[in-house]
């Protein structure tokens, strides 16, 4: 599974004020960090910056979040992980805030948000993404995902993928164009 | 994969060094030479383990809206409909999963009003309610996993 988030709209907040280096920063790192002994100051020269620039630019997008992480994107299929599922819970509006950063304690899980209901054909409000070995190491991880929680009395529901249809790669794009 | 090829991928989910010789210092880190560091990289990559080294970014922070929304889709109409929704060029992430609610999408667009745009066209060109269930709360967005 490849994690990428898709993007296809330019246009930025007034408050973010991404000045022209750092969208012309953001561009360029969409395709990855050279494997290279000096990859900022490599950057900084196809950007007319210097390396410190490069760095702090960098450091300043991770600390207003809009990069979420720096690091290595896996594949997970690649890695073993084959198996992982939509986990969805019905969980009282009151316990919520409490059980959605606890389920996001545990590895296997990705991804944990709040979602509307939409009542009466779909009950759940909490949105979690699991991943196994396979489809029963899956459902072990919910299993303990809902015990070490103390989910046990909650109504929940597996959806498991059984086919993708695109997974859009390119995030960013400075000229907005279709598809 | 040996066990350095998964120290080496363990470590760097954590986040890459910034600083003037990041590579080095996780070869540091891990107890081998620089050059031993890129070559393995350099081989996950050509193997497809590992898919790139940088940033993952928030998109919604950046601009857009998002939306996660399913539809419940007669088994056999399921492939007609999927090719409808597939069409958009604002869908993004479409799954057929295994349940009464079978297709589920993200769609991406510039504003929260162009979402119910397209909500309401694909429900008009399926006949099928379309379910929105834009993210209200993150509780945790993990992306990384222990080998």
């Amino acid at each position: 599974m490849d994690m990428k988030v898709s993007f296809r709209h330019p246009r930025l907040p007034e408050q973010l004020a991404l000045d022209d280096q750092d969208q012309a920063l953001i561009m360029l790192l969409q395709t990855g960090l050279s494997l290279s002994m000096s990859p900022y100051a490599e950057l900084g020269r196809r950007l007319g910056m210097d390396e410190e620039e490069v760095i702090s630019r960098i450091e300043n997008l991770v600390d207003r979040n809009i990069i979420k992480r720096f690091g290595v994107v896996v594949r997970h299929h690649e890695l073993g992980y084959r198996a992982n599922a939509m986990v969805v819970w019905d969980i009282p509006d009151d316990r919520i805030s409490d059980l959605g950063p606890c389920m996001g304690q545990f590895d296997f899980v990705t991804l944990c948000y709040r979602r509307p209901r939409c009542l009466p054909a779909w009950p759940y409000n909490l949105f979690t993404m699991i991943h196994g070995r396979d489809r029963d190491d899956v459902l072990d991880n919910v299993e303990l995902l809902a015990a070490r929680c103390g989910l046990d009395d909650l109504q929940y529901d597996v959806l498991f993928s059984i086919r993708r249809f695109k997974q859009r790669g390119a995030i960013y794009r400075k000229v907005e164009k279709s598809d | 994969m040996d066990e350095l090829d998964r120290k080496i991928i363990n470590q760097l989910q954590a986040g890459l060094p910034l600083s003037a010789q990041p590579y080095a210092e996780v070869a540091t880190q891990l107890g081998v030479d620089e050059d031993e560091l890129i070559t393995r990289l350099q081989a996950l990559l050509d193997n497809k383990v590992l898919s790139r080294f940088g940033p993952m970014y928030d998109a919604q922070k950046m601009g857009g809206a998002f939306s996660l929304v399913a539809m419940k889709v007669p088994e056999d109409d399921f492939d007609q409909v999927a090719e409808i929704v597939n069409s958009y060029s604002e869908v993004a992430h479409n799954y057929q999963r295994d349940h009464a609610f079978n297709l589920w999408f993200v769609i991406a667009t510039e504003t929260h009003q162009q979402i119910g745009e397209v909500n309401r066209d694909i429900q008009q060109r399926t006949g099928l309610k379309v379910y929105d269930f834009p993210k209200l709360v993150e509780y945790y967005v993990g992306l990384q996993l222990l080998l």
